[in-house]
């Protein structure tokens, strides 16, 4: 919300504090100022690395340059038709300036004005923003020659002063600007823009900041003129000045009739008769556009002036046209005007005051007449009943409203405005009366008219004001500061709580126009956090807590995964970390799921579900990055299960992708496209790594086939039709299956945009994993010499390696303490249908061993391998 | 015999302080100190000699003898230092060439982030508690004091699962990492509801909220929460503990300041700035010209909430914070689009 100074010195004394002083007392007791917006004070002046304090902008009007003037005459240009010459005086000088104005163009050649217009006025060497650029672009008067006539100076346009960004036409300033007056001294302002959270609802107003500057700065709140002098509702005191005892009360035009308080606790209604509508004087109109709101006319101004500094949202009605639809003629209705209020019918239909035909629900609230709905409750008036040009006599409503309805009607019907961000939020029903009675006011002395006696006013639910009882013990528990319950009394006090003292505590009674104070242990709450705000978060010491520490008894499972996490970077991983929503077609590519957990309201078609695979997660951004030369990445994360209409499975996996080269390139080696790809081992080496690292023993590869259906307790791979059948394993430990892996399919692979070189992945279940037991413990390392050999066996094509070498651990015992395949051969030499095993023996034990020990397990080694499988020694 | 001696030594040694490569010193070993050399030949013509001349002549073929070889010996090193200091200068590298590279593993900057924050907590005795992103309404909003259509709602735009039949309570995508304080405090509390035992834990985890995806806003972020609950803990408290944790994570001269702020689930609430750590509190872009960095949100829990998990707010209190690992390294690193996180482009995780 926008505030401009100027106004809230209308309500309190400000002196001696800086425009960046009061941003940071609100700041800090929770209103944060996002910006300073300078429109004619003096700027704050940095010296070199000082310090800023809030982002600020705006422009500084030069005392002595850009003054309060007056035009005398209008005379034409001697070459130029659009152009006139004013006859000006600033207060010290006539001055004879050119201008295109076009608000000022109708009095060319008029003669001497009768009554001077009062007019901003720069003179030469004036920093203004220039008027003719598109944004602010800073530009300083020069004296020139325009068609023939001197020009050096000029009467501004709100542009030009930072006001807006309005050039059409030059400020027209009221007939009370003191002409030579400094015009920063006499409307010169900064605003501050000030967020304002849920809790500072009440807030949203400038009484409300004042009031919050004045608990702040221990000032008080100016005693508000009121003005106001109709008969205020029910205690007999009649006006003096704008309204007129003969004319009838409104209280014998108008009736209301509320049927459900809890909709609307209170409706005041007041009149005002024969207003002239016009412009609202140019401080108004200036104040409103600084703090966001468009100037209308005097009668929206006023209902919107009393909204921004009462925060009561008003709706103005044109009273003729309530009264001609009840038939209601003159001074004399023949009956009254009755007013309802009541939720809408489904399906029920409204034109709002924007054109707009809007079909209702229950959910929105209506004030209606007997002739059907006359507005939208708190958030738009209808079209039929609106002020118009012509209006004369107005009927101002001030309402209560449920916030919940008033929030739902608005975003129902995208109708955002000031007054229902108000309602939505809550306003305190006092604040009807007053805000009817301040709307009035204003009308009264912008537009004329006189105000009838009396306010209609129903108010059948009224809050109770909320009462806590606070100690000083409370606050010591929960604040940790040491307070006498006078003290507290005195934080409160500031913002307006009632506050007595009564053995050994504090009753405090919420101000009226607070709806955030509950009673009861939260009312403690909410009033602990006022006793903080004002005694200054800054001021609350900071101490380390006395409170004992509980037993740390870590997280095992998120450490687990965190190891998990360290051991994949360590055998060359990058981990990334992808987005949880997807949609059916993306997982498709891979393979398809028949159920998802889908959301209602996805931002996209490419976001409608939450992921069922996370390799699919992983594939996409490998096949996002192929341009680079080696692809090895792992996601670890939760993917997401269907679980009827109930909370979903969050079983956790880890996906692993590597595609490219399988060593880094450089500039004496090979280029990247001649390095060996990552291929099924390079992955596979990985994983045994990775095992290891886990301490899970018993680890065992079998091929996956096609018919691999790799089952969890919920969870399932699928099958495994996404995989090279004869290049794709699973892995199992103690006999359950954990994880597959291989090159990815080559009709999978298709589906995405992948270079030449195979793409292998790795998919395994987390919760599974997690669960079985490492076996811990080394063995000792040896220092008796080894003896190493080499041995290459010719056996059939179809014999698995490990079945050889389980046969040469087996037989070779525990002397054998390494097996090691080194090569394999397939060719000519051996003839078709066979292969060449290469193996790589170390021998080892206690004792140290000679040739001729190692060459009797040799020998054994081999009659077993020719035995069982057919193996023939190759020499 | 001695002039013969004499000669030999000095053609000898003349030819020698002429070589300068090993080929030719070998060929000086062979010709003046090998076996067929004219010094070798004194030597085996010694039988010849008489009695008087053997002595005289043994001792100065000795002598020679054992000046070749020292002169030899000498000869051999020079030469070796001279062709080392060749190969030396030949071999000189371009060491502005680029080194061999290696590729390798790392984690994904929000993982080493995240480690970084609950590193520190863990040292302040807050330990890891992770929950469930898909959450429901009572969890992620009405248990934490945000009741339907409560205006703290807008704050917090949300995806919501498809689900039948649950009106009351929908589920949804959690919005932060909060309702894992009810969880931890439910969990806490059932192993001792007379008298629940005092929680200290950290809740990292993804975090989704309903927004475009821009440089400036995204779907998901992670979010790290630390709780603590007891009898005996106060504003102060919390002061002191952000403090700590301030100081920890940005160093020891870090200023902060504490702004009255709201959240439903927290009261009293405050924003935490520290002093701008890019342009040391002077002004700049990455603050806003405001000297200082919006880097958590913090407050007493609420009564409800702790009544929410089983705690007496008669009895018990507790605050919590939370911040963004995200944020905190955009700001760090003068990051400025938040798509790179979860685009994973390896040039962008290369550089963590
Ligand atoms: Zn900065």
């Amino acid at each position: 919300m926008k505030i401009p100074l100027s106004w809230l010195k209308d309500f309190i004394d400000l002196n001696g504090l800086t425009p960046e002083d009061i941003a940071r007392k609100l700041t800090l007791a929770g209103l944060e100022v996002d910006e300073i917006l300078y429109v004619g004070l003096p700027m704050p002046v940095y010296k070199e690395g000082e310090k800023h304090e809030f982002k600020t902008n705006g422009i500084a009007w030069d005392k002595e340059k850009i003054v309060v003037a007056e035009i005398r005459e209008v005379k034409a240009h001697p070459n130029a038709d659009k152009l006139t010459l004013l006859d000006l005086f600033d207060g010290q000088q006539e001055q004879v300036v050119l201008t295109g104005a076009p608000n000022i163009f109708h009095l060319k050649g008029a003669g001497k004005l009768e009554k001077p217009i009062k007019v901003a006025y720069a003179k030469e060497g004036s920093t203004l923003y220039d008027g003719h650029a598109d944004e602010q672009v800073l530009m300083t008067l020069k004296r020139a020659k325009i068609r023939g006539v001197d020009s050096y100076s000029m009467v501004c346009s709100e542009k030009e002063l930072g006001i807006t960004d309005e050039s059409d036409g030059i400020i027209i300033l009221d007939d009370d600007a003191p002409v030579g007056m400094p015009l920063a001294d006499y409307i010169g302002d900064a605003v501050l823009d000030i967020s304002i959270l849920p809790n500072m609802a009440r807030n949203a107003n400038v009484i409300g900041i004042a009031r919050e500057l004045a608990a702040l700065t221990g000032r008080q709140v100016r005693k508000q003129v009121d003005t106001y002098t109709g008969k205020q509702a029910g205690n007999g005191t009649r006006n003096t000045q704008h309204t007129t005892p003969n004319l009838q009360p409104v209280t014998d035009l108008v009736e209301i009739e509320i049927t459900n308080p809890e909709l609307n606790p209170r409706f005041v209604a007041g009149l005002i008769r024969n207003v002239e509508i016009k412009p609202s004087p140019y401080q108004i109109q200036r104040r409103l556009k600084l703090a966001g709101i468009r100037a209308i006319n005097n009668i929206v101004d006023a209902t919107n002036y009393a909204m921004l500094e009462l925060g009561e949202p008003l709706h103005a009605f044109d009273y003729d046209v309530l009264a001609g639809r009840v038939g209601q003629v003159g001074n004399l209705p023949h009956k009254k005007i009755k007013i309802s209020t009541r939720a809408a019918k489904d399906g029920e239909k409204l034109t709002t005051l924007d054109g707009v035909e809007r079909k209702l629900t229950s959910t929105n609230v209506l004030v209606c007449d007997e002739k059907g709905s006359l507005s939208l409750a708190g958030v738009m008036g209808g079209s039929e009943s609106e002020v118009s040009d012509s209006t004369k006599n107005i009927l101002l409503e001030g309402a209560a409203w449920n916030f919940i309805n008033i929030r739902r009607t608005a975003k129902q019907h995208n109708l955002p405005s000031e007054a229902s961000f108000r309602f939505s939020r809550g306003v305190h029903p006092s604040l009807a009366e007053l805000g009817v009675k301040r709307g009035l006011q204003y009308m009264a002395e912008w537009a004329g008219g006189t105000i009838a006696p009396d306010l209609v006013d129903a108010y059948p639910l009224k809050p109770k004001d909320s009462v806590v009882d606070v100690t000083s013990q409370d606050v010591k528990r929960l604040l940790g500061i040491d307070l006498t319950l006078e003290q507290i009394a005195e934080l409160l006090t500031r913002l307006e709580f009632k506050c007595q003292i009564t053995n050994n505590q504090l009753q405090v009674t919420a101000p009226p126009h607070r709806m955030d104070i509950a009673e009861g242990v939260i009312g403690l709450a909410d009033v602990l956090e006022e006793v903080a705000r004002s005694y200054g978060y800054d001021n609350i010491p900071t101490t380390t807590m006395a409170d004992a520490l509980p037993p740390q008894v870590g997280n095992p499972v998120h450490e687990w995964e965190e190891h998990l996490r360290d051991l994949l970077v360590a055998v060359g991983l990058q981990e990334i970390v992808t987005y949880r929503m997807t949609s059916p077609e993306r997982e498709a590519r891979l393979r398809a799921s028949e159920s998802y957990v889908r959301i209602a309201n996805p931002i996209a078609p490419e976001r409608s579900v939450l992921r069922r695979s996370l390799l699919t997660s992983v594939l996409e951004i490998a096949e996002k990055n192929a341009r680079a030369e080696s692809i090895a990445l792992f996601e670890v994360g939760s993917v997401f299960e269907p679980n009827g209409s109930d909370l979903p499975f969050e079983p956790r996996k880890l996906a692993i992708v590597m595609t490219g080269s399988r060593t880094a390139s450089a500039w004496d080696t090979h280029s990247a496209k001649d390095s060996p790809h990552f291929d099924f081992f390079d992955m596979k080496g990985r994983l045994e790594l990775l095992l290891s690292g886990l301490r899970l023993p018993d680890i065992s590869y079998t091929a996956a086939g096609a018919s691999t259906a790799l089952t969890s307790s919920r969870s399932s791979f699928g099958s495994a039709n996404h995989l090279h059948p004869g290049k794709s394993a699973e892995v199992k430990v103690s006999g359950q299956a954990v994880g597959v892996f291989g090159e990815l399919h080559p009709l999978a692979k298709e589906k995405f945009e992948f270079g030449d070189s195979p793409v292998i992945i790795a998919e395994f279940d987390l919760d599974l994993m997690r669960k079985l037991n490492p076996t811990y413990g080394i063995k000792a390392v040896p220092e008796t010499p080894p003896i190493y050999e080499d041995i290459a066996i010719i056996v059939d094509d179809s014999v698995e390696a490990n079945t050889v070498e389980a046969l040469i651990r087996q037989t070779g015992g525990k002397t054998v303490t390494d097996v090691r395949l080194f090569d394999v051969y397939r060719g000519d030499q051996i003839g078709a249908g066979k292969k060449s095993l290469a193996y790589s023996l170390t021998y080892q034990s206690d004792k140290t061993m000679t040739d001729a020990d190692a060459a009797a397990i040799r020998n054994k080694i081999v009659k077993r391998l020719e035995q069982t499988i057919g193996a023939k020694l190759r020499s | 015999m001695l002039d013969k001696l004499k000669e030999i030594e000095k053609s000898a040694l003349e030819s020698l302080a002429a070589i300068t490569d090993q080929a030719a010193l070998d060929s000086w070993r062979v010709a003046h100190v090998g076996r067929s050399s004219p010094l070798m030949q004194v030597f085996a013509g010694f039988g010849k000699l008489s009695k008087e001349e053997k002595p005289v002549v043994g001792a100065e073929a000795n002598r020679v003898k054992g000046a070749l070889e020292s002169a030899l010996e000498e000869k051999a090193a020079a030469v070796k230092n001279a062709a080392l200091a060749k190969s030396l200068e030949e071999e000189k590298l371009d060491v502005t060439l680029p080194g061999r590279s290696v590729h390798i593993g790392r984690l994904h900057p929000s993982t080493q982030q995240l480690r970084r924050v609950l590193a520190i907590l863990a040292e302040m005795g807050f330990q890891v508690y992770t929950s469930r992103e898909v959450e429901t309404d009572d969890m992620n909003f009405q248990m934490l004091n945000f009741p339907p259509d409560h205006p703290a709602r807008d704050m917090q735009d949300t995806f919501f699962i498809e689900a039948d039949g649950r009106s009351d309570n929908p589920i949804l995508m959690r919005t932060h990492t909060s309702p894992g304080q009810i969880r931890a405090m439910r969990e806490h509390a059932a192993t001792n509801p007379q008298n629940p035992p005092p929680i200290r834990i950290a809740l990292p985890g993804m975090c989704f909220r309903y927004e475009q995806i821009t440089a400036r806003s995204e779907i998901q972020f992670n979010q790290v929460e630390g709780l603590a609950v007891g009898k005996n803990i106060t504003f102060a408290d919390l002061k002191g503990t952000i403090a700590d944790f301030v100081r920890r994570m940005f160093g020891e001269g870090a200023r902060l300041r504490f702004r009255a702020s709201y959240f439903p689930f927290t009261e009293p609430s405050a924003e935490v700035d520290v002093e701008c750590f890019v342009c040391g509190g002077k002004g700049c872009q990455v603050c806003k010209n405001s000297g200082w960095l919006e880097i958590l949100g913090c407050g007493m829990v609420h009564p409800v909430v702790l009544q929410n998990g089983g705690y007496d707010p008669k009895v018990y209190s507790g605050f919590a914070w939370g911040m963004g690992p995200e944020r905190q390294l955009m700001l760090r690193n003068k990051i400025n689009d938040i798509r790179y996180f979860w685009g994973n482009d390896v040039r962008f995780l290369e550089q963590f």
